[in-house]
């Protein structure tokens, strides 16, 4: 018997290293990916971010012509416009239903159809995002011109409302994940003080939870900047700075997408769509930087 | 016992029966609190103490699968039928057996009641602040960082901040569940001076597991043993070699327990 614990006790000590540095290359490589993703994209685009492209144009410039025989204009100021518009649009109609519906199945519900919402609302989840452009396409599309009687229905207000059907279930699910993290002592005690539902709700979880829900909304927000097929087929693919909710736009992503198939590789016209992945790269690596940046001063502060 | 029998009932409980997924946590438990004195319950973990305190408030309703049935009357009204639930609750100062502080500020933990009262005078709530803060010894300590938060306070500290927002809806009964659980004998004797001192304003209920502070603090004295009321009766009497019962005797002097 003693032999065989000793043979463990030393199979324990060969082993340990090993697992040790297994666990540190699955960390280490997360870094590793993301800076590899960074160079590629960075390095296509590179050639034309150095030799030829006006960055101030680039920037600043609603012109986008890249397939122009005579006059190749390369500006993505509109292509941002779009994207921050449908953005804001999804996120204004995404956040009050994410953030009530996490409250309403956190606080309100009954076991039952919580289990039910929760089931239904990962559900949600997990519709690929052509099903959800395609529903924007032919029914939303249909819809917007009947109750708005525009003439076309693919507009900013389509993609708006697709990308937060489809930030809804983020923002729900780690909302909720955020309520439930608060301790049931802090109910108790509000409780016990008085305070109705709604105050314990107002006065106490939302503050005590609010780093978790303003997680939620970002990576609500996360959802909507990155989406690409969705908005595609809905917003209308437009290259217009939008003056109201009915115009057509298209978004960065969009643009890569439909676009990059086109070019002929190691053109201009190819890195330029490299550039806009570096660009939208910056973006969320901002919007990331950002949360965590609020998220410590909220700590800090509290 | 004459001191008692001029005093006028506070809380009867009659024929008080708690289970839990049908696990009895009290068995037709029946007796009464006067007004103005200090009553210790004392018992067992797991023998329904806590459960007790929760049918006075009715926070017992918050379990989902609790079933009461009996009688918890207060100034001779069923608790039960009382419609509003929340002013109910405002009668009753709560302390828990660890303390919590409310992720508010010191002042926004004390004021947080006589808000959801509907209190919003400025003047009125730095009063009553300061007056509760005062009461629970704890004034001193905080008066130069009210707008800190209440969560940063040691746990003693804490514990005392808790009392103050027990006593800031000036409730006429306050509960206490094993309020010096987490804090050190020097703090609890102060706040068992304090205890002392709103005796003659409301009445207490006083929880504990320290046989000692249920001697020193109460009047009268429970005890509770298996989910039953074993005895209940004046100190002298509870702390004597010979109590009503021998358990209460066998618990009180360590036999087990």
């Amino acid at each position: 018997m003693k032999t065989i614990a000793n043979v463990f006790h030393q199979l324990e000590r060969w082993l340990e290293p090993v697992i040790e540095g297994i666990i540190r290359l699955c960390g280490i490589s997360a870094i590793i990916f993301v800076f590899g993703i960074f160079f590629f994209v960075f390095r296509e685009g590179m050639g034309f971010f150095f030799g030829g492209l006006d960055i101030v144009e680039f920037l600043t410039s609603p012109d986008w012509y890249p397939t122009s025989l005579n006059n190749k204009r390369y500006g993505v100021l509109a292509l941002i416009a779009g994207t921050f518009s449908v953005t804001a649009l999804a996120m204004v109609i995404a956040v009050p239903f994410g953030l009530g519906a996490a409250i309403f199945v956190s606080e309100f519900c009954g076991p039952k159809l919580k289990e039910t919402l929760k089931i239904v609302i990962e559900l949600l989840a997990a519709i690929p995002s052509v099903v959800w452009g395609f529903i924007g396409l032919t029914v939303m599309n249909a819809l917007i011109i009947e109750l708005f009687t525009v003439p076309i229905g693919l507009t900013m207000l389509n993609g708006g409302i697709i990308l937060a059907l489809m930030s809804v279930p983020i923002i729900v699910s780690i909302g909720e994940d955020a309520l439930k993290a608060v301790p049931d002592s802090y109910r108790e005690a509000a409780e016990a003080l008085g305070a109705t539902r709604w105050q314990v709700i107002y006065r106490v979880l939302l503050p005590t939870a609010k780093n978790g829900l303003l997680a939620a909304v970002l990576l609500g927000v996360g959802r909507a900047v990155g989406e690409t097929m969705a908005v595609l087929m809905t917003t209308g693919h437009a290259v217009k700075i939008p003056t109201s909710p009915f115009d057509s736009v298209r978004t960065l992503t969009a643009t890569i997408a439909a676009e990059l198939g086109e070019a002929a590789v190691g053109s201009d016209h190819y890195r330029v769509l490299f550039i806009i992945g570096v660009l939208l790269f910056s973006i969320t690596f901002i919007v990331n930087f950002v949360t965590d940046l609020v998220i410590k001063g909220i700590r800090e502060k509290a | 016992m004459a001191k008692i029998s001029n005093s006028t009932k506070k809380i009867e409980i009659a024929d008080l029966t708690v289970r839990y997924d049908g696990v009895e946590a009290l068995k037709g438990i029946s007796f009464d609190i006067y007004e103005n004195e200090i009553l210790g319950i004392i018992g067992p973990a797991q023998s329904g103490k806590t459960t007790l305190l929760k049918t006075i408030n009715r926070t017992i309703e918050l379990e989902p699968n609790a079933q009461v049935s009996g009688s918890v009357k207060i100034d001779g009204t069923d608790v039960k039928s009382i419609k509003n639930v929340n002013q109910l609750r405002r009668r009753i100062g709560m302390v828990f057996p660890l303390p919590v502080g409310l992720p508010l500020s010191i002042y926004d933990n004390v004021a947080f009641a006589p808000r959801t009262a509907g209190i919003r005078k400025r003047s009125e709530l730095d009063e009553l602040v300061e007056r509760c803060l005062q009461q629970a010894a704890l004034w001193d300590e905080v008066k130069d960082r009210l707008k800190s938060l209440g969560t940063k306070l040691s746990g003693g500290q804490q514990q005392r901040l808790t009392i103050a927002r027990a006593l800031s809806h000036q409730p006429e009964i306050l509960c206490l569940d094993e309020f010096s659980i987490a804090i050190d004998p020097v703090t609890t004797m102060r706040i068992e001076d304090i205890l002392k001192e709103l005796r003659s304003q409301i009445t207490i209920i006083l929880v504990t597991n320290l046989i000692q502070q249920a001697r020193r603090l109460a009047g009268r004295t429970a005890f509770i043993f298996e989910n039953e009321l074993i005895e209940i009766n004046n100190n002298d009497i509870i702390f004597s070699d010979s109590p009503a019962n021998r358990l209460t005797y066998d618990y009180v002097n360590g036999n087990f327990g």
